[in-house]
């Protein structure tokens, strides 16, 4: 185990991970810069209910966040409550897609049904 | 007209040699830079309020790539400040209106800056998290319960092993994951276990079940990590996940007045 800062991990990670090491950095490094980390009174007081709200959802998320990558879950990055609601939008637009896909399906279906006995 | 300024503070630290410090930038990729007051050195950004300002903060902290792109950036900092000696790491969005709002703050922690200073000095921070493997633990001891009787008692009296089985597993590695701290404790100087995430959340085959962090001398940092690879071995179902050196962010604050 050498200490340099580039070798954050020194052992081989749980359950086999690959690639998956800057997920775990990242869950380690917001544990320490939002939860830790000596508090002393800014200027500018971001509301420290707001901070601690945020570190608890985070907290629930970054315990987890290595773990599940590792078995292929990333709900988080869709989470509309995480991503900035892009996510939510994203889901708005799909929804939105298949609701005129579904309808276009319909009206041929539909046509397809008037038209047949034409056809005969 | 210019866009308005906030200071956004990174750490604190005394003896930095300023000549040796590194051209660094900061979470806005703004030139770092030293305030000083009180025999302390804060390290510190000018950083834009329209992105860093008590509003965009607020809404920014809770968007997480804007979040992670900031906390990577902070700790860049940190951990380039803690190369140079004793550092005190700020929270995440400390945020002053000018240098000398920062100088008046250095006065008046000047005496827990010391203190913290004096605790960090010569020492590290590190990190183990151990994961447990119980489901698999529990698999093995299921089968030879089940004897001779109904398919449907067969099956609940399966179902009953098995969730005794795993209830076991868990104290077992639980009971592990204790044996570690401790032994992990006894080479620290100060020794924390954090919350471990929530269960639910996880995949259940990869239960935390040691989230520990430990300030070490440097002397004995070798010995640490020497010692985190033993019980890594002698702890067959126990996966430990050493990370480090890290600034002490866990140890540095105020409220933790261990010696």
């Amino acid at each position: 185990m050498t200490s340099s800062r580039n070798s954050r991990a020194g052992l081989p990670q749980p359950l086999g991970n690959s690639g998956g090491h800057d997920s775990a950095n990242l869950a380690d490094i917001l544990e320490r810069v939002l939860d830790k980390g000596v508090v002393i009174a800014g200027d500018i007081q971001v509301n420290l209910l707001d901070i601690e709200l945020l570190t608890v959802k985070l907290r629930l998320v970054i315990a987890s966040l290595e773990a599940a990558r590792q078995v292929g879950i990333d709900w988080w990055e869709h989470d509309p409550w995480l991503s900035g609601g892009s996510g939510k939008r994203e889901l708005e637009q799909e929804n939105q897609r298949l609701r005129q896909r579904l309808a276009d399906l319909d009206r041929d279906a539909l046509r397809e049904l008037d038209e047949g006995p034409d056809d005969g | 007209m210019g866009e308005q300024h906030v200071v956004w503070l990174y750490a604190v630290t005394r003896r930095l040699d300023v000549a040796r410090f590194p051209a660094t930038t900061g979470v806005a990729r703004e030139p770092v830079r030293i305030v000083e007051a009180a025999d302390l050195m804060a390290v510190v950004g000018s950083v834009g309020a329209g992105e860093f300002g008590e509003d965009a903060l607020r809404r920014n902290l809770e968007d997480l790539a804007w979040l992670e792109a900031t906390a990577r950036a902070h700790d860049a900092v940190v951990d380039i400040v803690n190369h140079f000696g004793p550092t005190v790491p700020l929270r995440l969005a400390t945020v002053y209106h000018d240098d000398d709002s920062v100088r008046a703050s250095l006065v008046a922690h000047r005496g827990e800056f010391d203190t913290a200073l004096r605790r960090v000095t010569g020492r590290t921070e590190w990190g183990v998290k151990g994961y447990a493997d119980p489901d698999s633990i529990a698999n093995h001891s299921v089968e030879e319960q089940v004897g001779d009787v109904g398919e449907g008692t067969a099956y609940l009296l399966r179902r009953r092993a098995r969730l005794s089985a795993l209830q076991a597993a868990e104290s077992e590695a639980a009971a592990k994951a204790h044996r570690i701290h401790e032994a992990l404790s006894r080479i620290a100087v100060v020794a924390k276990r954090q919350p471990v995430p929530h269960a639910e959340l996880l995949h259940k085959r990869a239960k935390i079940v040691l989230n520990g962090t430990y300030l070490v001398d440097n002397e004995r940092a070798d010995e640490f990590a020497d010692t985190v690879r033993t019980l890594d071995d002698q702890h067959p179902g126990i996966e430990l996940d050493l990370t480090g050196p890290w600034p002490p962010y866990s140890f540095a604050g105020v409220d933790q007045m261990s010696p």
